[in-house]
């Protein structure tokens, strides 16, 4: 194959790694493939999938712009002034420049700074220089006209505040794709109220973007994991918990409820439980229950297949996942909170933080595990994981000890790969 | 104090911190600040439009001593040393005993098996105050550069 030919789109072009049917030994190539990645662009990232963009308020006035990622095509979101919210393509219709290089901002129209064609906020082209031409000379073929050559604009849709997309018009809508049990996981932090902004953490983690999936699909590691955690009595093996998981597999939603005090034996096969260990400056774990929360203290929810949606006692995030190769992904988190909320709760929120991002308490060491497990896939093609604890079956669960919401994710991932 | 002793006591300031974290006893960076000084890691992101989420941020001597304890004892990660390399110290106000100060630094990070690389680069923010025990942060936000974290940040910078 020449090294400019298309990457085949066409799962028959590749071998499949599986070695089996099911979804619960993951072989190495599925994490380290170059054609398996881009196969995964084409399918998932640009595919009949809804991918997060970002929140509302990121934009909250017409003309207001963040630029993001979905998949490797970088997108900006911007707002009307209808109002509305458009997703479009970075990318000029002219010569394919990405022209929108800063992270944020506020403009009047778009404009490509190389030719100076001047966009919309929805994307139509409003004029490009020269089109006439000078003093009679050149300019374009008279055949030539603006509305056929907009900005590649994405299908949108906004839930509670939360801004969605995807690059096939044809996906199905999202409460859909999302399913009921995910659906009420979504609404119960997004439920209309009117969201903050907090600010961003910014990670590249060299590991493959699923990784970052299954982590949070994958409630045997946090009490061992995380030590912090089980040090200062936020994780307990037996905490009360459900998985969810979506009709498809491909979402999932981890709820638990916090112990109210930790003992010695609820701390029971758990290593590095210390008794006596004890914070200097409770501010980090000054949990306030808000009414919002019903039972349980945290859910996690993971939607296939760039986000996944944190509600870990007071602190709340969303954290995208944009991929650069198969080796490395972009993780970026979104911290926010409630325009009600007191001062005193928009602290604790900004103090709770630091138990997670890059340098958090509880979630610096998931970016280090998914390196070192990346490292090991690379060193063993021939290598497959294996994820059967809780069995080899996916399903929801009352418990903490399986690992079914990856074999489902798994599952769904082979159907849409088709290998 | 005179201009001159007191440039050379916030670069020896700066010095023996850079010593502390790159070489030196981790337990004794909380000396370094006010019992309830403000040490803050923070995207220029963020900081430059007002978010106020912080990479890191702890308040006072007690949060940065659980801090050192997430690092040496619950937080798994690989080993690295840091090395900074500090710029001259601009002194921005200078009024009864409250400095404010910015320094360029830049951190370099060692990993095992790997040749170095920037780790992190950026300005302190610093409030600095004379007390009997000298000169001591009251306040360092760390404002950094990066775009992105290269995967996690573990030590204090
Ligand atoms: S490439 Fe954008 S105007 Fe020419
Ligand atoms: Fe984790």
């Amino acid at each position: 194959m020449s090294p400019h030919q298309a990457p085949p789109a066409n799962a028959k072009d590749i071998a499949s790694p599986w070695r089996d049917d099911g979804s619960s030994r993951i072989p190495s190539p599925v994490y380290t493939s170059r054609e398996i990645y881009d196969l995964e662009l084409e399918r998932i990232f640009y595919g009949k999938h809804w991918s997060y963009v970002g929140l509302e308020i990121e934009v909250p006035e017409a003309g207001c712009f963040k630029r993001t990622a979905i998949g490797e095509r970088s997108v900006i979101m911007i707002r009307n002034r209808k109002g509305e919210i458009n997703v479009l393509e970075n990318r000029c219709a002219h010569r394919a420049m990405r022209f929108c290089q800063e992270r944020s901002g506020k403009v009047k129209t778009l404009v490509c700074p190389y030719h100076q064609w001047n966009y919309n906020h929805d994307g139509k082209l409003l004029g490009v220089p020269f089109q006439r031409g000078v003093k009679g000379n050149g300019g374009m073929p008279e055949d030539f006209s603006l509305e056929d050559h907009p900005l590649n604009r994405l299908k949108v849709e906004v839930r509670n505040g939360v801004v969605f997309a995807c690059f096939d018009h044809e996906v199905e809508d999202l409460e859909t794709y999302l399913g009921p049990e995910i659906l009420a996981c979504f609404d119960r932090t997004f439920d209309g109220r009117q969201l903050t902004l907090h600010g961003y953490s910014r990670q590249r983690i060299p590991g493959n973007w699923k990784l970052m999936m299954e982590n949070i699909k994958d409630p045997y590691h946090p009490g061992l994991l995380h030590t912090w955690f089980v040090t200062f009595g936020l994780w307990r093996a037996d905490n009360e918990s459900q998985l969810r998981i979506d009709e498809k597999g491909r979402h999932a939603a981890m709820l638990s409820r916090r112990a109210q005090k930790v003992t010695e034996n609820v701390a029971e096969g758990v290593t590095s439980f210390r008794q006596n260990m004890t914070l200097h400056d409770m501010r980090l774990l000054d949990i306030v229950q808000e009414d919002w929360w019903g039972q349980h203290t945290v859910c996690m929810t993971t939607v296939f297949p760039n986000v996944i949606f944190q509600q870990q006692v007071n602190s709340l995030s969303t954290r995208q996942i944009i991929p650069v190769g198969p080796d490395a992904f972009d993780f970026v988190w979104t911290h926010f909170g409630f325009a009600e909320d007191s001062e005193e709760m928009t602290q604790r929120r900004l103090t709770q933080a630091n138990l997670f991002g890059p340098a958090g308490f509880v979630s610096a060491d998931d970016g280090e595990v998914i390196e070192f497990s990346q490292e090991g896939f690379r060193q063993a093609p021939e290598f497959s994981t294996l994820c059967e604890l809780g069995g080899r079956d996916v399903g929801p669960t009352e418990h903490n000890v399986t690992e079914t919401l990856i074999r489902g994710m798994y599952r769904y991932w082979r159907e849409v790969m088709e290998l | 104090m005179t201009r001159i002793s007191l440039r050379e006591d916030i670069a020896e300031l700066m010095a023996a911190y850079a010593h502390c974290l790159d070489d030196g006893e981790l337990a004794a960076w909380p000396d370094f600040f006010t019992s309830d000084a403000w040490y803050r890691v923070v995207p220029r992101e963020n900081f430059e439009r007002d978010l106020p989420l912080s990479t890191l941020s702890l308040q006072g001597h007690g949060m940065m001593r659980d801090r050192l304890y997430g690092v040496e004892s619950t937080i798994f990660h690989a080993p690295y040393y840091q090395r900074h390399i500090l710029s001259q110290t601009h002194i921005v106000s200078h009024e009864d005993d409250t400095i404010e100060a910015r320094t360029n630094y830049l951190v370099l990070r060692t990993k095992r098996d790997l040749p170095p690389e920037i780790f992190n680069t950026g300005v302190y923010h610093d409030r600095i105050v004379a007390t009997p025990q000298g000169l001591k942060f009251a306040q360092r936000f760390c404002v950094f550069d990066n775009d992105l974290i290269p995967n996690s940040l573990i030590f204090p910078i």
